[in-house]
């Protein structure tokens, strides 16, 4: 019994400025309750700890990873301690360093605010210029607002199971990251054929033109690896707002920029003109069943 | 005599049939009038194109791709947005002049006899690598901050609609001076309906 505690993995989850979603989304991972036989939070904002937050302050122990949630402030202050010394302390030691969140890995809602002290861990927006520089190579992003519980499961099974993780340049596993929101979407016919959805929370349609979606250029799972295992921002007819990306918040988040009604982005990897052509042929095409709501539709021609 | 190869055959088919469709309109030319015209066979013209439709269709689909061509290369040249326009009012009037049956097949053919693009040739599928590079003009006006925002069609309307009446009018005879006397003033005119209000 007690030899098994010894082999747990050690983890301590630091906040930042935060606005405690992630310790919240973590929450709901389905299995939580096994991932917690394999590891002993040290601290956890919410979760039962070994220590409390005043004693982790002290400095006089190490982790195996260390969980960083919010952005980075320098002047913030945790059980009367600054932060970056708690973070410098604990990242020193740690095998890996986890920053979860958008606010995190690039600075987030909180950069917003405040931009000339705020950022990300390493990262400030797309700039790899934050304050822990010197253990880039142990440092994994996992983006989103807040991030997926499933990824940080996923990437907390991995470290357990001493599995190597792949990373993108801007740290985030590519199992996880390498795809896009628009992947998976049950709309995607829609946006082959460029019929939009008029109102939030339609089944039918596409959110791209007229709700601001950002999914065919975010890279994350959302669609694949599902919410609570049900559902996902597009599925229930909400826009993706593009939350895992180093630019995110943009401002009009239920907007596409447009310019002369033509999208100033191309979904990833294509290009503009080619981009443009395809649509403007889709869009001349009237397919009947897409342009009426679906349970209505009888095949009979 | 070197053996004229078949494309060169089907491209002196294409410049028959403009100049063919935009004198006589499309109904009153016919197959035998176009073979006759390159001095082929009926039969032979078959070999090329099997209908009339078809051959209309390939028709427009090459100026669509000519012009688009020709704004591309505009388009790619580092120039501001109103010098583009510039470039591509003068290139749409030396197509007139030098080509005129493609500006008149364009007009007189393609936007007056709807029904024979229907199928096939739906919306802009035909015309797309023109349509394209006008969408591609105007999306980089606006993201440079030359252009204002607007609808696509309002502003694609404005601009060919006034290159086409331009020439109509020449092709009519109706215009006093000759067509490259109006290039600078359209081109200005064309410029201030389009540019950033301030
Ligand atoms: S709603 Fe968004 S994710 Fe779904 S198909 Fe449209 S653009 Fe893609
Ligand atoms: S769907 Fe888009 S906005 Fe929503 S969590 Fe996923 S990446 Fe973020």
């Amino acid at each position: 019994m007690h030899s098994k505690q010894e082999h747990k993995l050690k983890v301590f989850w630091l906040q930042g400025l935060t606005c405690n979603g992630n310790a919240h989304s973590f929450l709901n991972l389905d299995y939580l309750g096994e991932l917690l036989e394999k590891t002993e939070f040290l601290q956890h904002p919410l979760l039962p700890s070994k220590y409390a937050l005043s004693e982790m302050a002290e400095c006089k122990t190490g982790c195996d990873v260390l969980i960083f949630e919010g952005a980075y402030d320098p002047s913030l202050k945790r059980a009367g301690v600054f932060v970056d010394k708690i973070l410098r302390h604990y990242a020193k030691n740690a095998k890996y360093i986890i920053a979860v969140g958008t606010c995190a890995s690039f600075g987030g809602i909180f950069k917003a605010t405040s931009p000339q002290t705020n950022s990300g861990i390493l990262f400030n927006e797309a700039e790899k210029n934050g304050p822990l520089q010197e253990y880039n190579a142990k440092i994994i992003n996992l983006s989103g607002c807040p991030v997926h519980p499933e990824w940080l499961g996923f990437t907390l099974n991995m470290i357990i199971d001493r599995r190597k993780i792949v990373l993108d340049e801007e740290h985030r596993p590519q199992e996880l990251y390498s795809s896009l929101v628009h992947h998976g979407c049950t709309r995607n016919e829609y946006f082959e054929w460029k019929v939009d959805a008029n109102h939030f929370g339609e089944k039918e349609g596409c959110l791209f033109y007229k709700q601001g979606c950002r999914a065919p250029m975010t890279h994350g799972s959302c669609n694949t690896i599902l919410w609570n295992g049900v559902n996902s921002k597009t599925r229930s007819g909400t826009p993706c707002f593009g939350c895992t990306e180093s630019d995110f918040p943009r401002t009009n988040l239920f907007e596409t920029k447009t310019n002369m009604s033509i999208p100033a982005d191309a979904p990833v990897g294509v290009p503009k003109r080619a981009y443009l052509t395809v649509t403007g042929i889709a869009k001349t095409f009237h397919i009947k069943r897409l342009e009426e709501p679906l349970i209505d539709y009888k095949n009979n021609t | 005599m070197a053996r004229t190869t078949k494309e060169e055959r089907k491209n002196g088919i294409i410049s028959a049939a403009l100049e063919l469709f935009s004198e006589n309109g499309f109904y009153i030319t016919t197959i035998p009038d176009i073979a006759k015209k390159v001095g082929m066979s009926v039969g032979n013209f078959y070999n090329y194109f099997s209908s009339k439709d078809i051959l209309a269709k390939e028709l427009i689909m090459y100026i669509s791709e000519y012009l688009g061509k020709n704004i591309r290369a505009i388009n790619e040249s580092d120039i501001s947005t109103q010098e583009k326009i510039e470039k591509i009012v003068s290139m749409y009037f030396d197509t007139a002049k030098e080509r005129p049956e493609m500006i008149e097949y364009f007009l007189r053919v393609y936007l007056s006899n709807r029904e024979v693009f229907k199928d096939g040739c739906e919306g802009m599928i035909c015309v797309s690598p023109f349509i394209t590079e006008m969408m591609i003009f105007f999306e980089k006006g606006v993201a440079s901050g030359e252009l204002h925002d607007q609808d696509f069609f309002s502003a694609f309307g404005l601009f060919m609609g006034y290159l086409g009446g331009m020439v109509f009018l020449y092709g009519e005879k109706i215009l006093p001076e000759p067509l490259d006397d109006y290039k600078q003033s359209i081109s200005e005119n064309i410029y201030n309906a389009l540019k950033t209000r301030t």
